[in-house]
């Protein structure tokens, strides 16, 4: 059967068919698609897959390799970033190795749409040793997620599988298959020791994984996703990864580019096949969506064997996801242009929707702070980090997730007061609990403002872990209850919501200001359900 | 046989919808399709693009090479003429008339129109107005689909069964004001 997928929904609908137990995500662009697929697939319902969002990538890692253990097929989804917050636990889960295969998948956002890096994975595939698959197609992630489930039991090892934006969120016909794999039933490991990593044990298991990783490097080395084709141009190779083959063969199918290609989208990479190209060819041309991590370790330190073109000698853009032009340029191939932007087409950035509660927040805030001076609000990841933009220019950090309140609390060691965090619900149960806690446990004089929607909003509307406990576990953490304020961020609420965050600016303690009030976007959508709903009643 | 075609306009003015029913029209007609799109952060009000591709041939990029799009299909006039780099000297500009305005900046429209009619192939439609006479302002994405159709190497019929199959679920009434939007759109065209 054939169905139009985009790259995310296309792993989806593998991990359902290859027999996965357990979906784990926290949401992230551009991986979001990826659970958000499984959670409105009726296969998946009728299969009793599990399928609900996690606080956080830590959790949601630890708790695949948690199903993994007990013997059924996990997979775990992120962005890149989502992948640092992970790594504690997927950097030790190559030293436990597996029980049930288990699949890390890495969304890399290259030219940052939606992300405050473009970090390449395919470095943890590395750090980590483990194997790691890079599609280049949706037909290709939807083959590679049986492959990977395959090769994570047969060495007993994670398995990442690493996709970037432009495949992450292109839509195309994908071939399914006719033989979807079983579930596995429940098998705890034979060794009990496997997942117990102490010294003296992690010691042998460690010895066990740098074996394993050179059993893998044959794997690639004979990986059908890796592999050669032939041109007529000898005088220089290309060696292309992931989209950017792609990319190639839009320029060069049809063309006088008639060169040798080595497409490699299966790693540890395969050096005997690196080998055999660089043999046949003067020169070598590397195009990898993401960092040089093929043109590095083909340089080498000194640099000095066969003439290398790419992301390091600028025949390639050092930053920013590729595309069919840079590509024609590398290639010495003519680079279309069409007519240029006329000039008085204006930029339009994101922003608030209208009837956001974000924009009631910054509006108090702005004014509750202006009489302590600019240059003290921490902010966070999500929607409100629109608060940066005019006309608010009103938040003075957006860094990692969770950082708007640790951050606040060291600047006011620092002597910062007051002090400001505004962090979003969703990013507070991921990772501002651990923060407060700090600042009560040191009485830390920090203003924390948790901007309320009961979602997460930015990636579209998820479940927030802390929907209508955020006030209880504040006071679980120890934020005195008269500390603990609730306000509905309204217009019509704006002089009074200004006179409450004055009063816990002032306080020398740490103060949180629940500003509470359901996205728009979601409550238009719970509206229009409840209305359909009844309607069926009445009827 | 190939069509390229850039799809444009503002977070939320249903540029997807329109791909999802150039799809499943592609589909109906066994053509390959590959179709980027844009997900998170420029949702939220900002401009917004697909790359939508369909060929009778396999097709490499899911990106359009730029200088080589055939259509600009837009739902906002300022948003048709972001993409312009992409749209190739023969290619072809449909895009509603009715400006989507939340920057302060936003030009003045009568020369937003000019600088699209300085590109020969265009076509200016009042998506929402004839939206609104087929029931419905929000089906100006389709209206502006109908004034493309032309330009889509597909018989008219399976975008119809297509908008047919999309709005399904949403019940007889939104297909019939879609199916009188799309038909309104390629009768303008003409």
């Amino acid at each position: 059967m054939k169905q139009l997928l985009l790259g995310d929904e296309a792993i989806a609908q593998a991990s359902i068919d290859a027999g996965m137990s357990g979906m784990y995500a926290y949401p992230g662009t551009p991986s979001t698609e990826i659970m958000e697929f499984i959670q409105s697939s009726e296969k998946a319902v009728e299969k009793k897959i599990r399928m609900e969002w996690s606080s956080n990538e830590k959790t949601a890692m630890e708790a695949a390799l948690g199903m993994s253990y007990a013997g059924k097929r996990a997979m775990v989804a992120m962005k890149h970033v989502g992948l640092n917050v992970a790594a504690d636990g997927f950097i030790n889960s190559a030293i436990t190795g597996v029980n049930g295969g288990l699949i890390v998948v890495a969304a890399d956002d290259p030219s940052m749409h939606s992300s405050q890096n473009e970090q390449d994975s395919r470095f943890y595939g590395k750090f980590a040793f483990v194997p790691c698959f890079e599609p280049s197609s949706q037909q290709e992630a939807y083959n590679m997620v049986f492959d990977a489930f395959e090769m994570s039991e047969k060495y007993k090892i994670p398995v990442l599988l690493r996709i970037t934006t432009r495949l992450a969120h292109s839509r195309a016909s994908v071939t399914l298959t006719d033989h979807p794999v079983p579930q596995k039933i429940m098998k705890l490991p034979s060794d009990p020791l496997q997942f117990v990593l102490l010294p003296a044990i992690a010691r042998k298991k460690y010895k066990t994984l740098l074996s394993t990783y050179e059993s893998i490097k044959y794997d690639a080395r004979i990986s059908k996703y890796n592999f050669f084709r032939d041109g007529k141009k000898r005088d220089t190779g290309i060696i292309s990864c992931g989209i950017a083959y792609n990319y190639l063969m839009e320029n060069i199918i049809g063309s006088s580019a008639d060169y040798p290609v080595l497409k490699i989208s299966a790693y540890p990479f395969p050096a005997d096949l690196v080998k055999d190209i660089t043999s046949r060819c003067r020169e070598i041309l590397v195009l990898e969506e993401g960092y040089p991590v093929i043109e590095e370790g083909l340089r080498g330190i000194l640099d000095n064997g066969i003439k290398i073109l790419g992301r390091l000698d600028g025949v390639i853009p050092r930053d920013g996801e590729l595309n069919p032009a840079i590509v024609a340029k590398a290639l010495g191939l003519p680079v279309s242009h069409g007519r240029n932007i006329p000039s008085l087409v204006k930029m339009r950035p994101p922003s608030f929707c209208k009837g956001c509660g974000h924009a009631d927040m910054f509006n108090a805030l702005i004014e509750a702070v202006k009489p302590f001076g600019p240059g003290r609000v921490f902010s966070d990841i999500g929607c409100y980090t629109l608060g940066a933009l005019p006309p608010y220019n009103a938040i003075n950090s957006c860094v990692d997730m969770g950082a708007s309140v640790t951050m606040a609390t060291g600047a006011a060691d620092a002597g910062l007061f007051p002090s400001i965090a505004v962090i979003g619900d969703s990013t507070f149960t991921h990772s501002g609990l651990t923060g407060i806690l700090d600042a009560v446990n040191k009485n830390s004089p920090v203003t924390i403002i948790i901007s309320d929607n009961s979602t997460t909003g930015m990636t579209g509307g998820q479940k927030s872990a802390g929907t209508g406990k955020l006030g209880a576990i504040c006071e679980g953490i120890g934020v005195a209850k008269e500390h603990i304020r609730t306000i509905i961020p309204l217009r019509k609420n704006h002089e009074e919501n200004i006179g409450i965050m004055k009063e816990e600016m002032e306080y020398r303690g740490v103060s949180v200001i629940i500003a509470s009030r359901e996205c728009i976007q979601t409550a238009t959508r719970r509206k229009k359900i409840e209305a359909s709903d009844e309607k069926l009643i009445e009827l | 046989m190939k069509n390229d075609i850039i799809l444009s306009g503002v977070g939320g003015q249903g540029i997807l919808s329109i791909a999802a029913v150039i799809g499943l029209a592609a589909v109906e007609n066994n053509l390959f399709l590959k179709q980027s799109e844009v997900h998170g952060m420029s949702q939220r009000g900002g401009d917004v693009q697909s790359h939508l591709r369909l060929s009778d041939m396999p097709i490499m990029s899911d990106l359009i090479p730029s200088g080589k799009a055939d259509l600009i299909l837009s739902v906002e006039p300022m948003e048709s003429l972001r993409y312009l780099p992409f749209l190739s000297f023969s290619g072809w500009i449909v895009t509603n008339s009715t400006p989507f305005i939340n920057i302060p900046d936003y030009p003045p429209v009568d020369e937003i129109l000019n600088e699209i009619r300085k590109i020969k192939n265009n076509i200016i439609i009042d998506a929402d107005s004839v939206a609104r006479e087929a029931g419905s302002v929000r089906a100006g994405n389709i209206v502006v689909l109908g004034a493309a159709s032309g330009f889509i190497s597909m018989p008219f019929s399976s975008l119809e069964n297509a908008v047919r199959k999309l709005f399904a679920g949403k019940g007889e009434e939104l297909v019939e004001i879609n199916l009188r939007a799309l038909r309104a759109g390629k009768e303008f065209a003409g």
